[in-house]
């Protein structure tokens, strides 16, 4: 037995895996006649029951709208909703929860920085600093407002198949025409970890702010402003144990000072005139219409849910599976893995020589495996490292290393029926 | 083996993959065309030379899974010498086909193989790809735009 699996028990016991997977319904099913396993985890987690119970008695109970009622219900739901920013200032460790915004998820955190920070900051020559690494939600976004405002991006370097930044070209990249550097925290296709503090402080000296996509980082791992030092930082519920659709975007009260509204309507305003108006102060200023208040208190059991666990467990759980699935994997026959050697977080992304990724997914289906297979939002850096797709497997802390062994074994299998008949 | 996996990967699908048939650029193609999957990132280019209503020659190149492989294929294997009507005729009933697992009583044998696809809704897309490509090739005006499956 490797040290890596020692570790990995190690961290299942402290986690008391069958107690949690105990929490999550959906795990306990069968697909195709066989018993689920999920390792889609990067696209979106499966939900604990007491995150299912916060939003049913929400909307059993305390359903009405937010802020603007006088009655019982309209408190309770504006406390929950109130409450949920609140946890959600503690679970970054922002310093007030007025610089939480709630949003749709990262894709609309990243975009609403894009539009109400950058579209009133950027201007022609100005460049916005992005990696090579980005998914489409931190890349598409910039070059909308890049088109609006005649910035233009630049990108730090991917070094390869071990999917580091190149941070030799750091400094040159952080040229003075540099307005925001734009990084993900944790690559969803290539599980690197960056050193976004480090990445951060670069910025910060030189005056640049900065955004952090920690879509793959929040529910994975301590995630905490301060000590990161960025300006702005977006997550989703979805992929930490929370319902789809609701999102948070931090932002420093510099910065929010610095922003025009993203969306106009009610629940954001001050005064309302025919021919103009005034808003409220941040966070309300960025969110109008009714938002997603059960999603706000569903996100609000996650996040306790998640600290009750303990991010750092669950991160050490994540990365031992993540290191014994690509020291299994690296057994295969024919098998091309992305991603650094040690220090991923809980994700493998591979290519197999001869049977394409979505032929592994359909079949890997038919044994109840759920993986990923494509280009994970990624098609830049995929034509860059010379591939048209790649299979994922993410994992969460319910994960199994017993699944991991199921999954080199299916993949085994997969690959001989592939096989079968050829020269 | 699921006996339902073996259905939608035939031999003759897994041996079209492996070895795809006319698979190459045409010298003297009257119609490129494009397709693309932007899901999965699939992507096959088509190469048509019309002689007058009929398609003298059809070839293709491209990546993609074994299905979409498979399909292009097999689709230049079963277009050659047919008229644009004919073509679009067997296109209509090959959809029918992958869509529902109905079977047109004239379908060439090599093609019942991909009658399976209509079990995976998701892989639906990856055998229509080229032939949808072609279809619109086919069209009076075609269409500058790569084809896309979305």
């Amino acid at each position: 037995m490797t040290a890596n699996m020692c570790n990995a028990s190690a961290a299942s016991q402290d986690l008391d895996l069958e107690s949690v997977r105990g929490d999550f319904p959906a795990l306990d099913q069968q697909v195709h006649g066989h018993p689920l396993i999920y390792l889609d985890n990067a696209a979106t987690s499966q939900k604990p029951r007491a995150v299912l119970e916060a939003m049913q008695r929400y909307y059993e109970r305390d359903n009405s709208n937010v802020h603007r009622g006088i009655h019982e219900l309209s408190n309770r739901a504006t406390t929950g909703y109130e409450g949920a920013r609140e946890r959600a200032a503690r679970f970054i460790n922002a310093g007030r929860a007025e610089d939480i915004v709630f949003t749709r998820g990262t894709t609309e955190g990243i975009n609403l920085a894009a539009q109400a920070w950058g579209r009133r900051r950027l201007g022609a020559g100005d460049v916005i600093l992005l990696t090579e690494m980005e998914h489409h939600s931190n890349l598409v976004p910039w070059q909308l407002v890049a088109r609006q405002t005649g910035a233009r991006l630049e990108f730090v370097p991917v070094t390869g198949d071990e999917g580091l930044l190149d941070l030799d070209r750091l400094d040159a990249c952080l040229s003075s025409r540099v307005r925001l550097f734009a990084f993900t925290h944790v690559s969803n296709t290539l599980g690197t970890v960056n050193p976004a503090a480090e990445l951060c402080r670069e910025a910060r000296r030189r005056g640049i702010p900065t955004l952090v996509d920690a879509a793959q980082s929040a529910g994975h791992m301590p995630v905490d402003v301060q000590s990161l030092g960025c300006d702005f930082l977006a997550f989703s519920g979805h992929k930490i144990c929370g319902p789809t659709g609701i999102g948070v975007l931090f932002g420093r009260p510099e910065r929010w000072a610095e922003m025009d509204p993203y969306q106009g309507g009610g629940e954001m305003i001050l005064s309302v005139g025919y021919e103009a108006s005034t808003w409220k102060e941040p966070p309300h200023m960025f969110e109008a219409g009714t938002p997603n208040i059960a999603g706000a208190i569903g996100l609000h059991a996650a996040m306790d849910y998640l600290d009750r666990l303990g991010r750092g467990r669950i991160f050490e759980h994540d990365q031992a599976l993540g290191e014994y699935a690509r020291e299994r994997l690296s057994t295969l026959p024919g098998i091309r893995i992305l991603g650094p050697p040690r220090g991923r977080a809980g994700l493998v992304s591979f290519h197999l020589r001869d049977v394409h990724a979505h032929d592994v997914v359909t079949m890997a289906d038919h044994y109840g495996l759920a993986l990923r297979g494509g280009h994970h939002c990624n098609q830049p850096l995929m034509r860059k490292l010379g591939l048209d797709s790649t299979v994922r497997a993410s994992f969460y802390f319910y994960n199994r290393l017993s699944e991991v062994d199921r999954l080199v074994e299916v993949l085994g299998i997969i690959q001989q029926y592939f096989n079968r008949g050829a020269a | 083996m699921s006996s339902h996996l073996d259905e939608l990967y035939q031999e003759v699908i897994l041996d079209h993959s492996r070895n795809p048939r006319n698979y190459h650029k045409l010298e003297g193609a009257t119609r490129v065309i494009e397709g693309n999957n932007p899901l999965c990132g699939d992507q096959v280019t088509v190469y048509i030379k019309m002689d007058g209503d009929r398609i003298a020659d059809v070839t293709f190149q491209g990546s993609g899974c074994a299905i979409s492989k498979a399909a292009a294929s097999l689709m230049t294997a079963n277009l050659k010498g047919k008229t644009r009507a004919e073509a679009r005729h067997l296109f209509e009933e090959y959809l029918r086909m992958v869509t529902t697992g109905k079977v047109d009583p004239d379908m060439s044998q090599k093609l019942i193989a991909f009658a399976g696809v209509h079990q995976f809704p998701a892989r639906v897309k990856c055998a229509v790809l080229p032939w949808r490509a072609v279809v619109n090739a086919l069209g009076d005006d075609p269409p500058a735009a790569p084809v896309s499956t979305e």
